[in-house]
């Protein structure tokens, strides 16, 4: 299945990309996402912990199944927080 | 209205958005790019969105406002892009029969906003470094548990 994965502020620098699409097994969860990227870029795994990642505009786990023409996303920690 | 948008923000396009006649207040919200953070000088802001989910994300917290206040006229816009000092980034606003709940209703939307819609903050300091904004402690706490 072909899904489109998205990436934004500071996953798009670290991953010198906007977007892409990917080719995946059936069966894939976003976990397959994760372990995909973080081959390509191993230190990315250390943002894993504070990173939510989204399909079809919704927050996910990396548990959640994925279906051809998925939209997922990394998103990193919003502006959040008493400071803003 | 739940909007990202590219354009200057007045206000007038939220206000006019959630005028009812039954409504005898309208809280009126904005956030706008403070020339400092904890005194180290801030040159301009930049911000991204993630746009559909992040105007998906503003209805809900109207829905969860509606449910919880019984007011129904919330709207919420944020800019995106370069923002100079002094500039709305956004604003919220909430019309309500009457002030208190208004207020209340008013702080929750920016409250949740920070949380859960998707929208990132780049601080270019007056010294030429950029960083995106990290959120405090605060937000990790409030991070749904990962499976």
């Amino acid at each position: 299945m072909k899904v489109t994965v998205k990436y934004f502020a500071v996953c798009h620098e670290m991953l010198d990309r906007s977007e892409e699409e990917m080719q995946l097994p059936e069966g894939a969860t976003v976990q397959t996402i994760l372990k995909r990227l973080e081959e390509e870029w191993p230190e990315i795994a250390e943002f894993y912990e504070v990173m939510q990642m989204s399909v079809n505009w919704e927050y996910a786990t990396e548990n959640t199944e994925l279906a051809e023409g998925d939209e997922v996303a990394l998103i990193p920690p919003v502006t959040g927080g008493n400071n803003v | 209205m739940f909007k990202i948008t590219t354009e200057v923000i007045t206000g007038a396009e939220v206000r006019e958005a959630v005028e009812a006649p039954d409504a005898g207040a309208v809280v009126l919200f904005f956030g706008t790019v403070r020339n400092n953070t904890d005194g180290r000088p801030t040159k301009y802001l930049e911000y991204e969105a993630y746009p559909p989910m992040a105007e998906k994300k503003m209805a809900e917290i109207a829905e969860e406002i509606s449910e919880k206040w019984g007011i129904h006229r919330v709207a919420m816009i944020h800019r995106v892009g370069r923002l100079e000092i002094g500039e709305v980034s956004v604003a919220v606003a909430v019309a309500s029969p009457h002030r208190k709940d208004g207020f209340e209703a008013c702080q929750y939307a920016m409250n949740r906003l920070k949380q859960i819609v998707p929208i990132w903050k780049r601080e270019v300091w007056a010294d030429g470094e950029a960083e995106w904004v990290k959120p405090d402690a605060v937000f990790f706490e409030e991070l749904p548990e990962r499976t």
